[in-house]
C-alpha cells in the first residue's frame, strides 16, 4: 500500500514531464510550477492524495484492526494469550498511527526523490513570498507530511472503533473512508457552516499555513486539537464497545 | 498462586448460563473440574460446549452464573489465570502468509507474561511436541487441516500450563495424529496439568479420560468419573441357549424381567435363541448361572454386559440425529 502511495508523485512527475510546455494554468495550485522547481512535486502529490488515496489506505489499515483478526479467529488466540483487550486496542491504535505517518511520509519522499531525478531543484518561492533555500524546502515538506500524518489520526480511531463492530474487514473498510469521503462532502456545503468546524476533515488542507514566512501554527494546532478530540471520543467508544465485547468468531 | 494452588476443581462453574437472544446455548451448568483430571466433555452438535469454553476462557460473558478456573474469579482475573491456561477453541486460527514458527512467535509475544528470552526455545520444542518440527517455516495456508491443528496444539503448549482446555484436539487428525495426542494428553496429565477436552468421539474420550461430564441442549446431564458414569446404567446378563422359554422361567424366578433374543440381539455364531436380562442388585451373575444349570437349562453361552459409553451417551442426549435447539 505504501509502494501505491509512493505511485502517486512518481506518476504526476512523469506526467508533467512528458506533457511540459503545452499545459500551463490547468489542475492543482502547484502543477505548473514543478517544471521549474521538482519539489513542488511532493507538495502537489500531497494535494492530491489527501482527499481520498490517503483515507483510503487509512481506511483500509484501520479498518481492518480488530474486524481482520476476528475474521480470521486470531482474536480469541491473541485474547487468550491473554493480550488484554485494552493493550491489544491501544497496540493497533499505534500501529494505525504508526502506518499514517508512514503513508504521508512515503508521498513526500517519493515526490521529492522523483521530483530531484526528473526536475531541476532550487529555492522555493513560499505562499508570503519569501524564498527559502532547497534544505529548509525539505524540512518544509517534511512538516506538510507529519501535518497530513496527524490530520488522518482521527480516522484511525474511528476505523478502530468501527473495526470492533463487525467480524467483516471490508465492511469496516469501507464504512471509514465512506465517513472520510462524506465529511468532505459536508464541508464542502456552505449551508453546513456551523457543522464545518466539528468535521475532522476540516484542516485537512490545512498545510498550505506551514509554507508561509513565519509558519503560521493556527491550523497546525487546531487540526492537532481536533483530532485529539475525535482519538479521544472514539477512541472511549472503541474502548466499551470491545472491552464488553463477546469473541464468536 | 497459594490460592490456585489450595483450590481442589481446575474449572468450577455455579449456574452457568448463556443466551443468544431467547435462546439458551448454555443453561444453567454446574461444572467440576477436578485438579489433575482428564475431563472429557461430550454432547452432541450445538450443545453447548464451545459456547461454555468461551466463557471459561473469558471471550464470552456469562449471562449469568459464576466461574472459577484455578481457583480464581473469571473474568475478574483473567490476566492471572489465562497464562496458565493453554486453549485450542474450535479449531485452530493462524495467519495464513506467516510461517508456523512466525505464527507461534506472534502468539507468544501477545502474550506479556511469556519471557521473551527464552521464546525461540520454546517456539521450537512446542512445534517438536505435536511433529510439526519439519514444517515451522513453512506458510501456514500450504498446511494441512492435520497440520494446522497440530500448530493449535503447539500454540496451546507454548509455556509451561497448569490447566489445557482443548476443543476437540483431534478434529482432522490422521491415525498416528490421534494416538499422538492421546500421548501428549496422558503426558500432560502426568505431568499434573488438568486437561478438559471436548469431544464427540467417544471411545476417544473412552480411552484418555478420568472423568466425564455430558452435555444435551445447553444443560449438563451428567458428570462424573467415566466408571461413575458407566455403572450408573444397568448390566445386563446376555444368555444363548436353545431352551429360550425355560431360561425365561429360571430368569423370571429370580425376580428378573427377561425378554427373547430380537434379530438384533444376535451375534454371528449365536445360537437361534437366548434371552437377555437386566441384572438386579440382589442377584450375582454366577447365581444366575447356577440356577439356569440346575434348572437344566443347555446354556451355550454367558455373558455380562455393561453398556458402553456410546449407549449411555445415546441414552443420556437422545436418538434424534437433529440437532436440538
Ligand atoms: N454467535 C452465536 N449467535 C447465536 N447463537 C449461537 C452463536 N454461537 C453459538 N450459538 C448457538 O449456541 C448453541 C451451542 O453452540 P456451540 O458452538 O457451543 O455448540 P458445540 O457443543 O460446540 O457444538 P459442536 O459439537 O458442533 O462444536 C447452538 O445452538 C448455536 O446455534
Ligand atoms: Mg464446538
Amino acid at each position: 500500500m505504501l509502494g501505491a502511495l509512493a505511485a502517486i508523485p512518481v506518476l504526476i512527475a512523469i506526467a508533467v514531464r512528458v506533457t511540459s510546455g503545452s499545459s500551463s494554468g490547468r489542475g492543482p495550485a502547484f502543477l505548473d510550477q514543478i517544471t521549474q522547481n521538482g519539489l513542488f512535486v511532493a507538495l502537489t502529490a500531497m494535494v492530491v492524495s489527501t482527499p481520498l488515496f490517503l483515507p483510503l489506505t487509512v481506511g483500509v489499515v484501520a479498518g481492518d484492526t480488530i474486524s481482520g483478526e476476528a475474521s480470521h479467529g486470531t482474536l480469541r488466540y491473541l485474547l487468550a494469550a491473554p493480550a488484554g483487550r485494552v493493550r491489544l486496542l491501544v497496540v493497533k491504535f499505534v500501529g494505525a498511527a504508526v502506518f499514517c505517518l508512514s503513508a504521508a511520509g512515503s508521498v513526500v519522499l517519493a515526490g521529492i526523490l522523483i521530483g530531484a531525478i526528473l526536475f531541476p531543484v532550487g529555492p522555493v518561492t513560499l505562499l508570503s513570498g519569501d524564498t527559502v533555500g532547497p534544505v529548509e524546502s525539505i524540512g518544509r515538506l517534511a512538516l506538510v507530511a507529519s501535518y497530513v500524518a496527524v490530520s488522518l489520526l482521527g480516522l484511525s480511531a474511528i476505523g478502530l472503533f468501527i473495526s470492533t463492530l463487525t467480524d467483516v474487514p471490508v465492511g469496516a473498510m469501507a464504512a471509514t473512508v465512506v465517513l472520510a469521503v462524506t465529511a468532505q462532502v459536508l464541508g464542502a456545503l456552505p449551508q453546513l457552516d456551523w457543522l464545518h468546524p466539528w468535521l475532522f476533515t476540516n484542516y485537512w488542507l490545512g498545510f498550505a499555513d506551514l509554507l508561509r514566512q513565519p509558519i503560521a501554527w493556527d491550523s497546525f494546532g487546531s487540526n492537532a486539537v481536533l483530532q485529539l478530540g475525535y482519538i479521544v471520543v472514539f477512541g472511549a467508544l472503541a474502548y466499551s464497545r470491545f472491552t464488553t465485547k463477546d469473541v464468536l468468531s | 498462586m497459594t490460592a490456585a494452588l489450595a483450590a481442589a476443581f481446575a474449572v468450577e462453574t455455579r449456574g452457568l448460563t448463556k443466551r443468544f437472544g431467547a435462546h439458551a446455548a448454555v443453561d444453567d451448568v454446574h461444572l467440576a473440574v477436578p485438579r489433575g483430571s482428564v475431563f472429557g466433555f461430550l454432547g452432541p452438535n450445538g450443545s453447548g460446549k464451545t459456547t461454555t469454553i468461551r466463557m471459561l476462557l473469558g471471550l464470552a460473558s456469562a449471562t449469568a452464573g459464576e466461574i472459577r478456573v484455578l481457583g480464581r474469579d473469571m473474568p475478574h482475573e483473567l490476566n492471572t489465570v489465562l497464562p496458565q491456561v493453554g486453549a485450542l477453541v474450535e479449531g485452530p486460527a493462524f495467519y495464513p502468509f506467516l510461517s508456523g514458527a512466525a505464527n507461534l512467535h506472534r502468539l507468544d509475544t501477545a502474550n506479556r507474561y511469556a519471557p521473551g528470552s527464552t521464546r525461540n526455545t520454546r517456539v521450537r520444542d512446542a512445534l517438536a511436541r505435536v511433529g510439526l518440527g519439519h514444517a515451522e517455516h513453512k506458510k501456514v495456508h500450504a498446511y494441512s487441516l492435520g497440520m494446522k491443528q497440530r500448530l493449535g496444539l503447539a500454540n496451546a503448549l507454548l509455556s509451561p500450563r497448569e490447566l489445557l482446555v482443548l476443543d476437540e484436539p483431534t478434529n482432522g487428525l490422521d491415525p498416528q495424529g490421534t494416538r499422538e495426542v492421546r500421548h501428549l494428553v496422558r503426558s500432560l496429565a502426568a505431568d499434573g496439568a488438568t486437561v478438559f477436552v471436548s469431544s464427540h468421539l467417544l471411545s476417544e474420550i473412552e480411552q484418555i479420560c478420568t472423568h466425564v461430564g455430558v452435555m444435551s441442549a445447553g444443560r449438563l446431564v451428567s458428570q462424573g468419573t467415566l466408571d461413575e458414569l458407566r455403572s450408573t446404567s444397568d448390566r445386563r446378563v446376555r444368555v444363548v441357549t436353545p431352551d429360550p422359554e425355560a431360561a425365561t422361567r429360571v430368569l423370571s424366578g429370580l425376580g428378573m424381567q427377561p425378554v427373547a433374543f430380537s434379530e438384533s440381539d444376535l451375534r454371528p455364531g449365536d445360537v437361534e435363541s437366548g434371552v437377555t436380562a437386566g441384572l438386579t442388585d440382589s442377584v450375582a451373575p454366577e447365581e444366575v448361572v447356577a440356577a439356569l444349570v440346575t434348572a437344566g437349562v443347555r446354556v451355550r453361552g454367558f455373558e455380562l454386559v455393561s453398556s458402553t459409553l456410546e449407549e449411555r451417551f445415546v441414552e443420556l442426549t437422545g436418538e434424534g440425529f437433529d440437532v436440538v435447539q
